[in-house]
């Protein structure tokens, strides 16, 4: 990638982290001004797409999309009986149309496509309104740009397989009305405005456009006014913990946090939803005394493979262009999952004494949802050690402390999803670090060494909890209270009787398999 | 007239068929079965919820024979569906009372 020695100022004055992260902001606007009024540079025409980053971008959406359709759904369905295998696939698919069109209608404008405060985005692009194929969006670099459609779309495939995810704690027995109507409220009041605290970010053009006004305008008061009042419009419609202003300003002592690709917004989000709703909806009938062994791991198998490919969409994807970034986003993705799958498959043999492919499913899923957030800022060793890490502490999740508490998590979301979100959250803040082989607090668009801002361990890993906490309550407190309503409106459970019959039949009329 | 119903191992289904033709019988169900005896089944493991599965699939075969075949059915199927390990299986023989083909209307030993 070539900058121009304007670029490159501002790539070393405005430290925008991937997805977010805005850090030590200040100081490297003061360098940006600094370095504006050294350069007389001319003004740089409106940048345009580049083919390859549309192309890429493309390409992962689709890669994202093909996660929840089938892979998500092939994944869970394998580890339900028979008898609920039609209500999974179903459920999933259901979900991914239904939020496709939510997103179009309003989630867009108001997690990420529309400004707004810290807290949640405005309206004005409600029903997709004012984007045409002309209409761009900003990525992380400057002078880099993608289609808003495109941008648009990447982002809807994340908000399809959020709440698609939830679906596995209270498989096997939940209304499909009562789950159409949870999903509906669930991504309006939780995954939409955290979407926006972690996401909404300023587009580092603006920044680096305003910066230099700020300088140009030398004494004149009434300018640098106007040019200070871009920066702070700029800064109050980014999330608060991207920006760590707002309430983060108190919490988190002006320190963004770092989350790639949605550790917390995807992972952490959909794993405390499930765990609520596995406690609310209660226990599947029989639970734990029958057995409910699952009906196809060879299912199991291909879904979690699917999971795997998809992956790279999502988090190197996230990146929101082709360049050395999205390969060491892919990289990490890669042997971060070979180390949690390789791990889990050897804990296992040596505890239980026999390795399992179930096993490996997981521990390759846990790894994935433990490098999200750390996937564009860890090194690859890094996230090695993360993979090596997570499985374990999952496996004693799913295995030891589900049966201990007795919670019906039927497909482990909160065992391999909250559990490995928050321990790779939390690892992100300590593997970024730049003596562990991560890439530092930095513009990560410009990895060679200028970083734009000072990493502090106590300060990251302090941000990385804060972050984790405020997503467990928002969305716990938050999903206890839909499932409240919606118990109340439709009512959350089927009969015992359908129940014991299965979902598929009593809730769509229609059988999996007929042999 | 007798019924030959036979519990053997899914795998040893081929042989046992092929040395019952070689002594001359001409039919034989099967069925799919589980049960259990002597091998009392396994523990399975799915993420650490274990599971004692306790009926093991094994094939059910049914034959009908002349009384005087009976003993030459039970050396056959004895001598190729052993191994020797628990879960061989077993043999029981009734009687039969009536046979009809129903395609013919014969009856007793010629409708075998």
């Amino acid at each position: 990638m070539k900058f121009s020695p304007l670029q490159k100022a501002a790539l070393t004055a405005v430290g925008v982290g991937a997805l977010g992260a805005l850090l030590t902001f200040d100081t490297a606007l003061a360098q940006a001004a600094a370095d504006a009024a050294k350069e007389a540079a001319p003004a740089a025409a409106a940048p345009t797409p580049n083919k390859g980053d549309t192309a890429w971008m493309l390409v992962s959406t689709l890669l994202v999309l093909m996660m929840s359709v089938p892979g998500l759904a092939l994944f869970y369905g394998g580890l339900v009986r028979t008898k609920n295998m039609l209500s999974i696939l179903t459920q999933v698919m259901a979900i991914v149309s239904m939020v496709g069109l939510l997103w179009c209608f309003y989630g867009y404008s108001i997690s990420l496509g529309d400004g707004g405060g810290h807290y949640l985005g405005g309206f004005g692009k409600a029903f997709l309104k004012g984007i045409d194929a002309n209409s761009v969006s900003a990525t992380f670099s400057n002078g880099v740009v993608i289609p808003e459609f495109v941008y648009m779309v990447f982002q809807m495939t994340f908000a399809m397989i959020t709440p698609a995810l939830i679906v596995g704690a209270f498989a096997e027995r939940m209304k499909f009305s009562a789950v159409m109507l949870f999903t509906f409220l669930w991504v309006t009041f939780i995954y939409f405005p955290i979407a926006h605290w972690v996401w909404a970010t300023p587009a580092p053009d603006d920044l680096a456009a305003a910066a230099k006004a700020l300088a140009a305008a030398g004494s004149d008061a009434a300018k640098k006014a106007a040019a200070q009042g871009k920066i702070d419009e700029l800064i109050a419609a980014a999330g608060w913990l991207n920006q760590g202003k707002g309430i983060g300003e108190f919490l988190m002592n002006g320190s963004g946090s770092l989350d790639f690709a949605g550790g917390t917004v995807v992972h952490i989000n959909a794993g405390i939803a499930g765990l609520v709703g596995a406690i609310m909806v209660g226990k599947r009938v029989g639970y734990p005394r029958e057995a409910m062994m699952p009906h196809s791991l060879t299912m199991t198998m291909i879904g979690a493979s699917l999971l795997w490919v998809g992956w790279f969409g999502f988090n190197a994807g996230s990146n929101l262009e082709s360049n050395g970034a999205t390969a060491l986003a892919f990289v990490n993705t890669m042997v971060a999952t070979c180390a949690a799958a390789f791990s889990w498959l050897m804990v296992e043999w040596m505890v239980k004494g026999k390795p399992s492919l179930l096993g490996m499913a997981s521990g390759a899923v846990a790894g994935l949802v433990a490098v999200t957030p750390a996937s564009g800022y860890a090194g690859p060793m890094g996230a090695i050690v993360l993979g090596l890490i997570v499985s374990p502490i999952c496996l004693i999740f799913v295995s030891k402390v589900k049966h201990a508490l007795g919670y019906d998590d039927a497909l482990d979301v909160f065992g391999v999803h909250c559990v490995g979100g928050v321990i790779g959250a939390i690892a992100t803040g300590i593997l970024v670090a730049p003596s562990l082989g991560g890439v530092g607090i930095t513009d990560y668009t410009n990895i060679t060494g200028n970083n734009a801002g000072t990493y502090v361990f106590g300060q990251q890993v302090i941000s990385q909890i804060v972050a984790v906490l405020a997503t467990l309550i928002w969305s716990g407190v938050g999903s206890a209270i839909i499932y409240k309503v919606v118990d109340l409106v439709v009512g959350l459970r089927v009969p015992t009787d359908a129940e014991r019959e299965g979902l598929d039949v009593t809730d769509h009329g229609e059988r999996a398999y007929n042999y | 007239m007798k019924i030959v119903m036979a519990i053997i191992k899914p795998f040893k289904l081929d042989e046992v068929r092929d040395a019952l033709t070689s002594i001359g019988v001409h039919g034989l169900t099967v069925t799919e079965v589980k049960g259990y005896g002597r091998q009392k089944g396994h523990t399975e493991i799915y993420r650490g919820a274990e599971y004692a599965v306790s009926f093991l699939p094994k094939l059910k075969i049914e034959l009908a024979v002349s009384s005087e075949q009976v003993q030459a059915v039970i050396d056959a199927i004895s001598s190729v569906a052993r191994t020797g390990q628990i879960g061989d299986g077993k043999i029981f023989v009734s009687p039969l009372d009536q046979a009809i083909r129903i395609r013919t209307g014969e009856s007793g030993d010629e409708a075998l």
